[in-house]
């Protein structure tokens, strides 16, 4: 088989799918990280998306449900990260560490009593629509092509919708303003009456929503099944694709998309007998992130105050 | 009492409190100040000024005590209660965003809105007219962090009036200006005077009080000392009320008779690497056996450094030091305390000690290479548990047990694991840095005790303290150092406390 049947139109639509839950992750993940913390739990917030939305739709036959639940999942997660880290001043990384171990501990342990299993939820459930643009098809040559791409779920919009919608809100709106101060300057924001933990509070409900969104497109958005630990290290990718994306929505969007590329990219090799080891390709995300978080390329300034608890009188 | 036919004061503070976990940093302390008049508190480093302001604009909220604003009863929870109420305020360290624009640093908190946006046209024109006013242009778009301290400090300044102040706390905001932006600065609080606000002026340096204020208010340790108009009162008695004369502890070292020159330096220099600033400069004293030499000052003016040029932390820029004649200017830490030097560092908790450690291990630092303690490979360890236990008797270190962390100790018992270390080396000098700091009195009198025997034994010891009254009560000679300079000399008999004040807190003594 050649190299031209790998770089085809599924790789496209394929790469759009995997960047997805990564895109609607590190987007949370930029408003956790531009308030101030670090949230790594996260990759365990993913996996309790992934579970509800899975359960959610399961017992009423409907997906949308579903995504309700998983965002619901996400919030409560992310409600205890913020409560710890904001209010009692917990370091930002043992709270994520703990609640990482706790969601895999209860995703393994919701999946035997719910559905007597050990390893995955082998039940199909209704899947969420697929969305096609009208007018696409019928543009002449391209048409199908563009169709094919953009025949994508309700959840691959919102990703996309949702960098502009944050653009703006960061950029321009007076809660985007008070959020990069938190970020940057806690004890500036105090200073001026601005009250620091309500930002900091909505910043991770804000990923732990989202997080929780992204856990809802793993299972109900691209495969009907819930695998467990189905999230496979995509919080901590999205978090380097909020450190490759410097902070900044749009710039997310592009990271995700990058990583997005090499999951597909090793998913289309799989069986091709290319020369390559498949197993190569299926490191690419995990060495990019590597080498992005040790700073050696796209290395830049984050918030800096994020990751550290504030706290005003010793 | 407030009366109602009379204007009430701008602000009121009465009877507050406010302690951390660790220092009671304003204790019942008082301030009346009148509108529109500029008011100047002032009190050397860590008497509490800061955390007076910062209770009065609402950052930290009281312990106790009543905060007036224009004569009716505020409870400051939160900044924004000062904001609303008129105060506006100008920290020590600059609250700014660094990564964020002037215009945004300016207007944040108080963001004018066009729907759902921030409408930052509208907060440009305004700023830009505010500016104006004040007789100044600011780079609204550059990022803060690019900009010079005078400037920012100038966005400080339009932060406050942008939320309409009309009491404006300025908590030593000459500290980091040259000398002409301070006359810019003071002329621009003279316009703003003139416009009816009231202005609290926190500074420690008297030549500023005269130029500018109408009233001044002292503090010292927390309290608020005194109030007088500026009018009535000199340079003099500004400073002896700053430095103050508490006599804590009744101690009168007996006379002894110095023997010989110990410790020699000469024209010692230290340059700030990478800058032209000169932390000590040229600094010449002798210091001989059985003598305590003092060195007073206002914190940050050299001591420091000075004693880590002293005892090998730091390397000097030129000059030298002797042990004995002999030169030991360059040498290394351990170099030094081979020749005798020992220290007692003035942080103790990062320098002196490893909180992690037992106390035996604490005892045993830098002693570890004495044979008697150590064979080729290993530690002697029944040896070196003879010798902490000696120790912890001896200088009656509590709890009597070598074998706790030395976090666990109180900070006067930690001072001690530090003092029986030192001492233990039989040192020929003795540098020690701030040695009694936050310690209560009882610890206080342990390690003066401790100190003056030292003397009494013939050791030299150089004593640096930003407590006068220490200085006063152990030295023998004492030395002034204002800016890395000595600006002065007393024998113990001339030590006059007013002379010594003013040239602390301004380095001559002519007012
Ligand atoms: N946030 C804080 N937490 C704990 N201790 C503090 C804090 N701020 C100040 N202090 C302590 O309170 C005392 C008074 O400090 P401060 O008000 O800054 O003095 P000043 O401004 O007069 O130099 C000092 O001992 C200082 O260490
Ligand atoms: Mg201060």
């Amino acid at each position: 088989m050649s190299l031209g049947n790998v770089f085809n139109l599924t790789l496209l639509h394929q790469t759009i799918v995997q960047a997805t839950p990564l895109l609607l992750t590190a987007l949370g993940g930029v408003f956790s990280e531009r308030s101030g913390t670090a949230n790594i739990a996260l990759e365990g917030i993913i996996m309790m998306g992934a579970f509800f939305g899975y359960a959610g739709t399961y017992y009423t036959g409907n997906p949308w449900f579903g995504i309700i639940c998983a965002m619901a999942a996400g919030v409560v997660v992310s409600l205890i990260h913020a409560v710890v880290t904001a209010t009692y001043k917990v370091d930002h990384i043992v709270s994520g560490i703990a609640l990482n171990i706790l969601c895999q501990g209860l995703t393994g342990y919701l999946l035997v009593v719910l559905f007597q299993s050990q390893g995955s939820a082998r039940e199909f459930v209704a899947q969420l629509p697929t969305i096609s643009i009208p007018f696409l098809k019928a543009i002449p040559v391209v048409g199908p092509v563009l169709d094919a791409v953009f025949s994508q779920g309700p959840l691959v919009y919102l990703a996309f919708i949702l960098v502009i919608v944050s653009r703006f809100i960061l950029d321009k709106t007076v809660f985007g303003l008070r959020f990069t101060s938190v970020g940057e300057a806690p004890q500036v924001a105090d200073s001026l009456g601005v009250q620091v933990a309500p930002i900091q509070y909505a910043g991770v409900l804000i990923s732990g929503l989202l997080a929780g969104a992204a856990g809802a497109q793993l299972t109900i958005g691209t495969m009907p099944r819930f695998v467990y630990l189905m999230s496979g290290g995509r919080g901590y990718i999205a978090l380097a694709a909020v450190i490759l994306g410097k902070w900044q929505p749009t710039g997310v969007m592009w990271s995700s998309l990058l990583f997005g590329f090499f999951f597909s990219l090793a998913d289309n090799l799989q069986g091709t007998g290319f020369a390559i080891p498949n197993e190569i390709f299926l490191m690419l995300p995990f060495i990019l992130t590597i080498i992005v978080v040790s700073g050696v390329i796209g290395h830049s300034e984050g918030p800096a105050h994020a990751g550290k608890p504030y706290v005003k009188e010793l | 009492m407030k009366n109602s036919k009379q204007t009430p004061y701008a602000v009121e503070m009465l009877q507050v409190v406010k302690r951390f976990s660790q220092v009671l940093a304003v204790d019942h302390a008082d301030l009346q100040v009148k509108q529109g008049e500029v008011h100047a508190v002032i009190g050397e480093n860590g008497a509490g000024k800061s955390t007076l302001m910062r209770l009065l604009y609402g950052f930290y909220t009281a312990d106790s005590g009543t905060i007036r604003i224009n004569g009716e009863t505020v409870k400051m929870t939160d900044p924004g209660v000062a904001i609303a109420h008129g105060i506006g305020m100008v920290h020590q360290e600059f609250m700014l965003v660094p990564r964020l624009n002037a215009l945004d640093n300016i207007i944040l908190g108080q963001e004018p809105r066009k729907g759902l946006r921030v409408d930052r046209q509208k907060a440009r024109e305004e700023i830009t007219r505010l500016a104006g006013e004040l007789g100044f242009q600011v780079d609204l778009q550059a990022e803060v962090r690019d900009l010079p301290v005078g400037v920012q400090q100038k966005i400080e300044l339009l932060k406050v009036l942008y939320r309409g102040a009309s009491i404006l706390i300025l908590d030593e905001p000459t500290a980091v200006l040259t000398p002409q932006e301070v006359d810019e600065l003071f002329q621009m609080l003279r316009n703003l005077q003139k416009q009816g606000k009231t202005i609290i002026l926190i500074t420690h340096k008297l030549d500023e009080v005269m130029a500018i204020a109408d009233r001044v208010t002292v503090m010292r340790r927390g309290k608020t000392v005194k109030t007088v108009p500026k009018d009535s009162t000199t340079s003099g008695e500004l400073a002896s009320l700053m430095v103050g004369r508490n006599v804590i502890l009744d101690i009168k070292p007996p006379p002894v008779k110095p023997g010989e020159r110990v410790l020699t330096v000469r024209n010692l220099s230290l340059q700030e690497p990478g800058s032209a600033r000169v932390l000590v400069d040229g600094v010449s004293f002798e210091v001989r056996e059985g003598e305590i030499l003092g060195i007073a000052g206002v914190s940050g003016n050299g001591q420091s450094e000075l004693a880590e040029l002293l005892t090998g932390l730091t390397r000097p820029t030129s000059g030298e030091i002797l042990i004995r004649g002999q030169e030991v200017t360059f040498g290394s830490v351990r170099r030094k305390r081979e020749s005798g030097i020992a220290h007692i560092p003035e942080d103790r908790r990062n320098t002196g000690l490893v909180m992690a450690l037992s106390v035996e291990d604490n005892l045993t630092i830098g002693h570890q290479d004495k044979p008697e303690l150590s064979g080729k490979v290993l530690l002697k360890r029944e040896a070196i548990g003879e010798r902490s236990d000696r120790l912890i008797k001896m200088f009656d270190i509590r709890p009597p047990r070598r074998d706790v962390a030395a976090w666990h100790l109180s900070g006067g018992n930690q001072q001690k694991v530090i003092v029986a270390r030192e001492l233990d080396h039989d040192p020929q000098v003795l540098v020690a840095n701030q040695p009694t700091r936050g310690l209560d009195v009882a610890a206080m009198e342990y390690v003066y005790h401790h100190l003056l025997e030292a003397r009494n034994q013939g050791k030299a010891i150089v004593l640096i303290s930003m407590e006068l009254d220490e200085i006063l009560t152990l030295s023998d000679r004492i030395l002034v150092m204002y800016n890395g300079r000595i600006v002065g000399e007393f024998a113990r008999k001339n030590a006059d406390i007013e002379q010594i004040g003013l040239l602390m807190l301004q380095g001559r003594e002519a007012g």
